[in-house]
């Protein structure tokens, strides 16, 4: 395989396609709506299922239908949308189905812009759906690396029998790059023990098995603080071993910028030219925003002077990594709301401000 | 307590006509007395055996009285979100061509939160079952006005009687999927008395032989009694469905199509 060039949409796309998606269901919104055009071509040629739905609450009622039969199954959406699949995303999680979810991000509140935002980090990292539950949420940054997650997504769903968002927003959806497809995978023949499907075809030795229910609900109140243990034991499991993350110039930085996604392309891009300039600085982004790389922000938080967070929000991750690196070391925040992208000017004029405050504390301590 | 002796199971069966049927799980449901969701439930479960498709089926339970439906049937079975089972039913079909898919919704979960999703996987004239039943009123919740109550009846959200200005007139589902292009089957029947009955058995049979058919969408509306939310004795509520539902929702076919026709078609 070669590198093409790519538009992030279709290539999402296309990744799912080659990862055997054997379902898509999806509403038509902007700027994720290349990604439903491309399976409108692509799964009927396969002999897969294409179905675009009469809303988004009933396109991610169909995946948890397709999911609650074991196949690999997405949707796509973008903020708004993502806001009517709340409920459905709930009741998966409740079932322990395992679907993906692309969410391309735009600028809100309400209606706002199609402009490219970072602001859905609180909805899909913290608050998915009512209910005690957590996503995993993968953040790309580049194209290839948005390509590479769409596999990974589907792997980690099954396994983890979860949901996985994939996040990115409006620009890495819109924009093109050179990036190489992975190898086509077949649709899985069989179905996963616990699936609806038939019963007749799950029998083994001439005997009929049990009935299978997916169901979210457990009347008794013991009944389900049992279930929210076990489903905390398995998110604490998905913590232990699935915490993702990407750095350069860390070794001997003595400033962090901690940004995801396109911001973490801009932060990365300010970094290298203050490397030159010889600020001692780097970049953490993180990959997966949940589980969110906590434990590696505090070994940072230990020998990096001060933190810099750059969002294309208000400062939603902000918070999570000042309650990882403490109250000790500083974190100043640069965001920018709207649809509009930081530039990696602004981010460089912010370090150097945070570089010079910090070495003249330095100058001031005993 | 009375106890039976000898217990039910050794009685002698050579005469056996009635038992439970194979697709009923073994299991009492939380029904109220006079309700007939039982009933329902009961031929739904006696067509999926004369059939014999329970090994293939799936049921799509709702979020109202009918919640635990799943434990009841004896088949593979999903639980949606409220209004949300032809949606989900959508996704499983397609995935799952070879089974039967049925939902099995109330008034409040298809005619009010769910209309959507009923319209539309009609409109797509989805290969799926929907059996309705329409009892007037939001029973799970303790007797709320439903989009189907009549005008001026009493319920616990329209203490004074429902008022049409207000909340407009009482929707007529069957009629209302009748002319979409992609349904093949719809129609209303009511569960108050023996004969009746028979004949809801005969439509629910009816919409499963056009889904084993692969026509497309069947919609089965069955009036269906309340007693304890319409604070009425069972045959009371019985009669109520009788005197005061049926002039509002006339029984009939409201669509048959063509392959179906020449088929049970008595109201």
């Amino acid at each position: 395989m070669s590198k093409e060039l790519l538009k992030g949409n279709v290539a999402i796309a296309e990744a799912a396609v080659r990862a055997g998606c054997e379902a898509y269901f999806g509403y038509p919104i902007t700027p994720q709506t290349e990604l439903l055009e491309h399976m409108s071509k692509r799964m009927p040629e396969l002999g897969r299922v294409f179905l675009q739905a009469e809303s988004e609450v009933a396109a991610v009622n169909m995946v948890y239908g397709a999911a609650s039969a074991g196949v690999r199954v997405m949707t796509s959406s973008s903020s708004p949308g993502i806001s009517l699949m709340q409920e459905g995303i709930s009741y998966i999680a409740g079932s322990e189905v395992p679907a993906v979810i692309v969410d391309v991000m735009r600028g809100g509140p309400g209606l706002g812009n199609i402009q490219p935002s970072q602001a859905d980090y609180n909805q899909v990292v913290k608050q998915a759906g009512h209910g005690d539950f957590h996503p995993i949420v993968l953040a790309p940054s580049t194209i290839q690396e948005a390509i590479d997650m769409m596999v990974l997504s589907f792997d980690l769903a099954e396994k983890y029998r979860t949901i996985v968002f994939l996040v990115l927003d409006g620009a890495i959806g819109q924009m093109m790059e050179p990036a190489e497809l992975p190898p086509m995978q077949e649709v899985k023949k069989k179905r996963p023990f616990w699936a609806l499907s038939s019963q007749e075809a799950r029998r083994t030795n001439g005997e009929l098995p049990q009935k299978n229910v997916i169901t979210s609900i457990h009347l008794g109140a013991e009944a389900l603080h049992k279930f929210n243990e076990h489903l905390q034991r398995k998110l604490a499991q998905i913590e232990a071993n699935e915490v993702r993350y990407y750095e350069n110039y860390m070794e001997d930085a003595e400033v962090a910028v901690v940004a995801f996604g396109t911001a973490g392309r801009v932060a990365e891009t300010a970094v290298k030219t203050l490397r030159a300039e010889g600020v001692p600085v780097g970049l953490h982004r993180p990959i997966t925003l949940w589980p969110f790389p906590e434990k590696r922000l505090q070994e940072l938080a230990d020998r990096v002077k001060a933190f810099l967070v750059v969002e294309m929000n208000a400062g939603q991750m902000f918070h999570d990594v000042r309650e990882a690196v403490g109250r000790e070391v500083p974190v100043e925040f640069l965001g920018r709301m709207g649809g509009l992208i930081p530039f990696p000017t602004e981010v460089e004029a912010e370090v150097h401000a945070l570089w010079r405050r910090t070495e003249v504390l330095e100058m001031h301590r005993p | 307590m009375v106890t039976l002796e000898p217990p039910i199971e050794q009685l002698p069966c050579e005469n056996l006509i009635y038992s439970r049927p194979e697709s009923l799980a073994e299991i009492q449901t939380h029904y109220c007395p006079g309700c007939t969701h039982g009933v329902a439930h009961r031929l739904v479960a006696e067509v999926i055996d004369e059939l014999e498709i329970q090994e293939r089926t799936i049921l799509v339970a709702p979020v109202g009285c009918a919640v635990f439906a799943y434990n009841y049937f004896d088949f593979d079975s999903a639980e949606a979100a409220h209004g949300r089972a032809p949606a989900m039913a959508t996704g499983l079909k397609r995935v799952n061509p070879n089974s039967i898919v049925f939902t099995y919704q109330g008034d409040g979960d298809l005619a009010s939160i769910g209309i959507a999703e009923a319209i539309h996987a009609a409109t797509r004239g989805e290969n799926i079952t929907v059996i309705f039943v329409n009892n007037a009123i939001y029973g799970m919740t303790g007797g709320q006005m439903a989009p189907t109550s009549l005008i001026g009846q009493v319920t616990t959200s329209s203490p004074t009687g429902k008022d049409a200005a207000l909340t407009g007139m009482p929707m007529h589902i069957a009629e209302m999927m009748a002319p979409l292009p992609g349904v093949v089957y719809s129609v209303r029947r009511s569960l108050h008395d023996a004969r009746h009955t028979i004949q809801a058995k005969k439509a629910i049979r009816t919409a499963f032989e056009a889904q084993i058919q692969g026509l497309g969408f069947s919609i089965v509306e069955l009036l269906s009694s309340c007693p304890t939310n319409w604070k009425m004795t069972p045959l009371d509520a019985a009669h109520w469905v009788r005197d005061e539902m049926i002039p509002v929702y006339p029984l009939g076919d409201f669509k048959v199509a063509e392959p179906l026709q020449n088929k049970n078609r008595s109201a």
